[in-house]
Parts: C-alpha cells; structure tokens; sequence
C-alpha cells in the first residue's frame, strides 16, 4: 500500500519532520509497561534448537533438561534434579505440571523427539559432531527419559541444555523448512510475538512460566550488524542493554560498561610438518617472545586478558603453573634459539643447518583482531631473530595449507575442558577439518584428554597433565582471551554477567537471566 | 506502441534466461562453501562428515547442469527455491524486504527527480550567480562523499545531536505494530542521505544542459518574442533539455540500487541490501539468482520506460517499433 501512496508520502515525511522534535515519546505506552530493550548483533539464523538456536541453554524462549546458573555450573531445568548417570545409561525425571507456551503438557516424548530429530541424518542440524557419544534415547514412561551413550562421557550432563521442543509441532513435517523455526513453541520464560528478520524479534513474558513469573513483561531484541550503527543507536537511547566492540563500549551518561570474561582464546597453531614450526626451540622461543599484555592494551582496547593454555582461567579445571606474566622475555628466546643451534646471520635473522628461520603466518583477512594479533605476533618474533609472513586469506584458501603454514585461530567454550580440547589436540583427529590441522601428536596428551572424558572420579588430574603437557610441547602460541563488552543503561537491576562462550546473541549474552531484571 | 512493448518482452526472456545460466556459472566458480557459510563458527567444530551431509542434503555437490535443471524445473513450477543463508524460501525472504527497498529507492527517485530538475534549472538560469556557484560547489563536494560516510554524518548531526529523527531502525524499537506514520519519520534521514548523495549527478547535468539549450535559436526566438521568462525557462529550455535526461534516469538506476544497499546497512533497514551481501558471502545460489534475475527485470523495464517517455517527450521521436 505504502508504494501506491509516494506523493502522499512525500508530504507526510515534510510534515512529520518539522512536527518530530516535540515529543518524541508521544504515543508511547507508560513506562511500567515499556519493553525492556536489548541489542545484539548476532541475528539467529532459526529459532528452532534442534537446527541449533540456544544450543548452549539460556535461550529465553526454550528449557533444556539443565540449565546453568551465574557460575556456569548446572542445575535442574525441565529435570526435576539433575540426571543420574550410571556408565554409559543417564536418565532424566521429568519436571511436572510444565506447559508449552501453546498450552499443551511438556512429557517424555518431547524430549526423545528432539534428540531424535538432532540424530536424523535428513534434519541440517549441526549439533549432531556435539552428540556423536549418543545411542540412542528411549521414553520408558510419561515422565522419564533414557540415553544410552556409545561410551561413557563424563560431560554429558552439560548437552542437557539443549532446548526441548514440543513434539506435536513438528512431528511429520520438513524439520529443515518447518514455519516453528521462525514461530516457535517453547517452555521458555518468554514467548515470540514477532520476528522481522534484519530488524527486531519481540517477546512477551510467559506468565505460568515454571521457574516462576518474569519481571519484565515485554522485551525486544533489536539486530544490528555494524558496530558503529549500533553505538550510535545506544547514544541515541534506544537501547537498555547493547553488546559493543571494546573500543566503542566508552562509558556516557546514564549507561555503564560491563566487561565479561569468556573462554573463546586467540592463538597461533604451529604446524609439526613445517620444517621452522616444527622445531621445538623456535616454538618455545615464539611462546616466550610474544607480548601477551601489550596485545591485550593494544590490540584489545583493555577487553581482555593473556592467555596461556586452552582451559580458561575461570574454570575449575585450569592448571595455574602454565601461566606466565603476561610481559615478553626476548632475552630468553635467543637463548633457547642459541642453544639449539639458531644463530643469527647478517640481516639479524636466524638460521639453523641451510634453513632460515621464516614461515608464514596465515589470518582470516576479514577478521580485523585477528590481523592485528598477526602483525603483533610477527613484531615480537623479529626481535628474537625469527622472521614471519603475515598473509590474510579467505578460508577457503587457508583451509588447504594448515598442515605446513601457521594459522591465527580461535576457539573456546566456559562448560568442560573435553568439548574443544578433546579433537583440537589429540592425535587421532590429526588433519581432519579444523581439528589438529598442524598434525600435534603426544600420548601423554591423548592419554590425558582420553582420561578427562571416561574417567569422571580423576577429570581434574587428567586435565593437569594435559595443560603441562601442552605448555611443553607448544603446538600452539595461545594469545588472548577475549572479554565481551556490553553497555548498560542505569537503572536497569539484576544484571549478572558470567562467564561467556564465543557463540553468543540472543542467547547468551549478558542477558541470558533477562526474566529477572527489572528497571528503577 | 504495443508492438514495442511485446517485442521488448521477447529479447526479455533470453536476457533473463542468459543471466541466471551466468549467475549458476559464477556460483559454481566461487570457492565459498555454502555449508560452512551455515555452521558459521560452529563449522570449526563440527565433524567435516556432518557437513558433507548438509550438503547432500541439499544438493550443492551435486553435477552443475543437473542442479540449474532442478532450479529452471521449480522456478517453471513458482518456486523460487530455498535460500540457505536465510534459511526460509526465497520468494519469502524477497516478500518480505523488496517492498521496504522499493519505497526507499522510489521515494528517493522522486526526490532526485525533482530537486534537481528544479535546482538545476533555476541555476541554469542565473548561470555564473551566487546561486548557481554556490550549489555547484556544493554538488562537486557531495558527489565526493562516499554515502556511507554522509549517513553516519547525518546520523551524528539529526539523530544524535538534535534528537529530530531516529538513528535507524523501521519502526521504533518498542513499536508493536508497523505505522505510516512511524514508518514515514524513520525514513526521512535515509531517503534524505540518499537523495543527498545521488542528486549531484542529476543536478550538474540538467544544469548544463539547460545552459546548453538557452542559447538554442528556438529559445532566443521565444524570447525574442517576448513570452515571459518563466515559460521560455521551463516550456522551451527545460523540455529540450530533458530529452538526454531521461537516458540518464534509466541508465543510472543501478546505481541508486547500488547505494541504496550500504544506505540500508547503516540505517539497520531491514531490505534487500543486507541479504544480498549474506547470499553472496554465503553462496546461497536461489536467493543471489532470485535477486539477481528482478534486478535485471527492473533495469529492462526501466529501459523500456525511458523509451516510452522519450517519445512521449519528444514527438519527432518514433522508435521503429
């Protein structure tokens, strides 16, 4: 209709230009029923958990069987206590007297259809590399699930958090192409009222809600994708709460900044097949040469912190003596280069047996942090003698030179040291995708990573040798670990940041307990 | 006339159909893996098994010509097909965001349209006076402001500063219902930036032209005449003037498309802009050749368009239809 009317059009846009500045709330409900107000760049592709919405819990509009508090750590959702696991048998006690949004009673058969439905070979879910432990899941009756794993998993309990969706619904349709992923049905703390992709999704409040009535009864999740738009949207006011890139998110008045820790690590993978990288002085030497702290200053903006290893400092299992102090020691690096027979030639860079000290140094050339942690790293090398190849490149070039070209890569997720870890470093799944592309190979490490999964009483001592290990051996330079920054208008109660997952948007993000907060 | 029309619309069909066995060439030629594009970061960690699943169930792997038989097969039977980057049917996604890019870029031609032909008449007039100086400058300095720059600019000014226009968005952020008249206020700054930004062209060259044509002998003589100024500007110079005008329109429509896309992305609009630059990062072939193929539609239809109105303006004009 709009198109028919341009000249129409025309003459309202004068009009409501010169009348706009008057009043800008007018029309507006009152405050108490305002919609609470969150933006996010990170639009969901579905909302459907199955095709890999809120895969990590927290999704607003889903439960999974387990939930995570502010620590992370798991408690009772859908389940009424949190699953007995028995070797390779876990099964789940249903929650009673819980209700899709539609009404209809959440039972077993919802929970088996949708593990079933991630299994299905024909439904385009993702989520199925995450389940690969998973036989099978049987209903034995209305309110008790039943998995049976491949091989006992000692971290299972944590895919439990997966949302539950109402068999009904989907039930003999096209999973893939089915209208529920952008409507969907769930037991949530809120329900969809709109989604207009590219723009807005809104939700409203479920008020029967099991883990009891949210406090705000509306929200809105604005998508923007630039950074710059959305800052400047935020000192606009029209946002409560906004993720912003670190250098953006500058305190204003009446909004504060909140950094959060995350478990997603930058590092540089050193390929064992390359005849530089290979050699486990020159990648003792880059570890110890790298200005870990004057990365996170510079190339951070302050939002984050050295990194060390792949388990991240905030949780249970990290290992304390692999840290270093954040500074570059070059002095010990030509040292350890001395000593293995690097020497320095003419123009300051080493050289060892006819072979120079250079190799390449691989970035996604759309990842601007990436890029800049490249050149840092390249910086910091040359002054221990050892000469890097900064080269930005799309995937689909990088991915057939991993095994001989190091790559700056990122990972990392706060739930178990196993769910990364495990096909990152251990032997078996050398050169296989994106796992162990640089071909590391150490039995004591998979020994160790083999002893965290199947050995639940000893987990915290099989991830101490493999931290150790892995500080050893250096495959790779870990860098950094990112803080996600968000601002957050004042006034607005509850806020409780944990510790993050690369993934996050909706779901999440610093409002993944958006049903408690309130505003003053 | 309609002998024109009917034999445009029969060189349309092999165009159409020449450009979607190009855009199929091109898809295939790209590296980009569509399922990667659809793990997102999730591809770093999922099995390359699971990802050779997504793609035969969808096809992608599949011998080239049998993939743009399956497409030609559901386009004949109208559908556009399944756009994996927006995980929705396409002729949806194309449903639901052309409208938004049709008002903005039409509402912008008007405007364009208009203004220009006004100004540049006016300077054209008064050739070599302050006015005609000072909007030249002003056009030479525009025409050399990248859009994406002028809208942030008009952002920090309009919507930061003096709080006159929303920052972005369609509607307000809280709106639970989209209104004309929200609607309407949220588009004045893009229609604004993007008016701002294609005028010059427009302007500089009716300028010139209707210079041009006020030292024609047609329009001496109407002076000579003594009919009065306002009619010789607009009834004589201008009318000659606007014949190559109107070619210009018609041939500078993709450009307007063009930066109407980055105008899109920096006012969150939710248009085709956005989504054809996720298509072709994410080599989501049904929704790039739907895109691709009403692209090439509009622009032969604005070419007949322009055809039409040149014979309309100018009776000695007969295409030999």
């Amino acid at each position: 209709m709009l198109r028919r009317t341009l000249p129409l059009t025309l003459a309202l846009l004068t009009a409501v230009s010169l009348t706009a500045c008057s009043n800008p709330d007018a029309g507006t409900a009152s405050s108490s029923t305002k919609p609470l107000v969150v933006a996010t760049a990170g639009e969901p592709d579905t909302l459907n958990p199955i095709l890999g919405y809120g895969t990590d819990g927290a999704s607003l509009i889903f439960d999974g069987l387990v939930a995570r508090d502010a620590q992370n750590t798991l408690i009772p959702a859908l389940a009424a206590e949190l699953p007995v696991v028995n070797g390779t048998t876990v099964t789940a006690e249903l929650r009673g007297g819980v209700t899709f949004h539609d009404g209809t009673a959440l039972t077993a058969d919802d929970v088996v259809f949708t593990y079933r439905s991630v299994m299905d070979p024909e439904v385009d879910s993702l989520l199925r590399s995450d389940l690969d432990m998973l036989d099978k899941v049987e209903a034995t009756d209305a309110s008790t699930v039943v998995f049976t794993l491949k091989y006992a998993y000692a971290p299972f309990l944590q895919r439990l958090v997966l949302g539950i969706v109402p068999a009904k619904a989907l039930t003999g349709q096209d999973i893939n192409k089915a209208a529920f992923n952008r409507q969907p049905v769930g037991t949530g703390p809120y329900q969809v009222t709109a989604w207009t992709p590219g723009d807005k999704l809104q939700l409203t409040a479920n008020d029967t809600w099991w883990g009891g009535k949210p406090a705000t009864s509306a929200v809105v999740v604005a998508f923007v994708a630039d950074d710059n738009v959305r800052a400047q949207r935020t000192r606009a006011g029209e946002f409560d709460a906004v993720e912003l890139a670190p250098k953006l998110a500058t305190p204003f008045p009446g909004f504060g900044v909140h950094k959060v820790p995350t478990a997603d690590y930058r590092g540089v993978m050193l390929p064992m097949k390359n005849p530089v990288t290979g050699d486990l002085a020159v990648r003792k030497a880059l570890n110890v040469a790298a200005d870990r702290s004057a990365m996170v200053t510079g190339v951070l903006a302050g939002a984050g912190e050295p990194a060390y290893g792949p388990v991240p400092p905030t949780s249970e299992y990290a290992e304390p003596s692999v840290a270093g102090t954040g500074s570059a020691d070059t002095a010990a690096a030509g040292k350890l280069l001395d000593d293995a027979g690097w020497t320095a030639g003419a123009d300051g860079i080493r050289a060892k047996n006819g072979q120079r000290a250079t190799f390449t140094l691989m970035y996604p050339a759309t990842d601007s942090l990436r890029k800049e942690l490249a050149l840092a790293v390249t910086a910091d090398a040359k002054k221990a003698g050892i000469e890097i190849k900064p080269e930005g490149l799309t995937w689909d070039a990088i991915t057939p030179r991993m095994r001989s070209d190091a790559l700056i890569m990122g990972f990392g997720n706060p739930y178990d040291p196993d769910f990364v870890s495990y096909k990152l470093f251990r032997s078996d799944f050398a050169e296989q995708g994106y796992y162990n592309p640089g071909s590391y190979h150490s039995a004591v490490v998979d020994q160790a990573l083999q002893d965290g999964r199947s050995r639940p009483d000893n987990r915290k001592d099989a991830y101490t040798t493999f931290q150790k290990q892995l500080a050893a051996d250096v495959p790779w330079i870990f860098l950094t670990y990112l803080q996600h920054t968000y601002v957050v208008r004042d006034g607005v109660n509850g806020v409780s940041p944990r510790v993050e997952a690369h993934e996050h948007g909706v779901e999440n993000s610093i409002w993944w307990n958006l049903h408690t907060w309130t505003r003053a | 006339m309609i002998k024109l029309v009917r034999r445009r619309l029969a060189v349309a069909v092999p165009v159409l159909f020449a450009t979607s066995i190009g855009m199929f060439l091109l898809g295939a030629a790209s590296p980009m893996d569509p399922a990667m594009q659809y793990a997102g970061a999730t591809a770093f960690t999922t099995d390359p098994a699971n990802l050779a699943q997504i793609r035969a169930n969808w096809g992608v792997d599949d011998p080239l010509p049998v993939q743009y038989a399956r497409w030609l097969g559901n386009l004949f039977q109208g559908d556009l097909g399944w756009s994996t980057s927006r995980h929705e049917p396409v002729g949806a996604v194309i449903a639901a965001r052309a409208g938004w890019t049709l008002l903005l870029i039409g509402v912008t031609l008007a405007v364009v349209l208009a203004g220009s032909l006004l100004l540049g008449t006016i300077a054209a007039y008064r050739r070599g006076g302050l006015f005609d100086r000072g909007i030249r400058a002003a056009a030479y300095a525009v025409e050399s402001m990248p859009v994406f720059w002028l809208a942030l600019a008009a952002i920090a000014v309009f919507a930061l500063a003096l709080g006159w226009f929303p920052a972005g968005g369609l509607t307000d952020v809280t709106a639970t219902s989209t209104t004309f008249g929200d609607v309407a206020h949220h588009l004045v700054l893009p229609v604004a930036v993007l008016t701002v930004s294609q005028a010059p062209w427009f302007l500089l060259f009716v300028r010139d032209s209707v210079a041009d044509s006020l030292r024609d002998d047609h329009v001496l003589a109407a002076r000579a005449r003594g009919l009065r100024g306002r009619t010789v500007l607009f009834g004589h110079a201008l009318r000659t003037a606007l014949l190559p005008f109107l070619t210009l329109v018609g041939t500078h429509l993709p450009e307007l498309v063009g930066g109407s896309v980055l105008v899109e992305t920096v006012f969150s609009l939710p248009g085709l802009g956005a989504v054809s630059v996720q298509a072709a990062l994410g080599s989501d072939f049904p929704l790039l050749a739907a895109i691709t193929l009403i692209t090439t539609a509009v622009v032969l239809l604005a070419n007949l368009c322009t055809d039409l109105a040149y014979t309309a303006a100018d009776p000695r004009v007969r295409i030999d239809g």
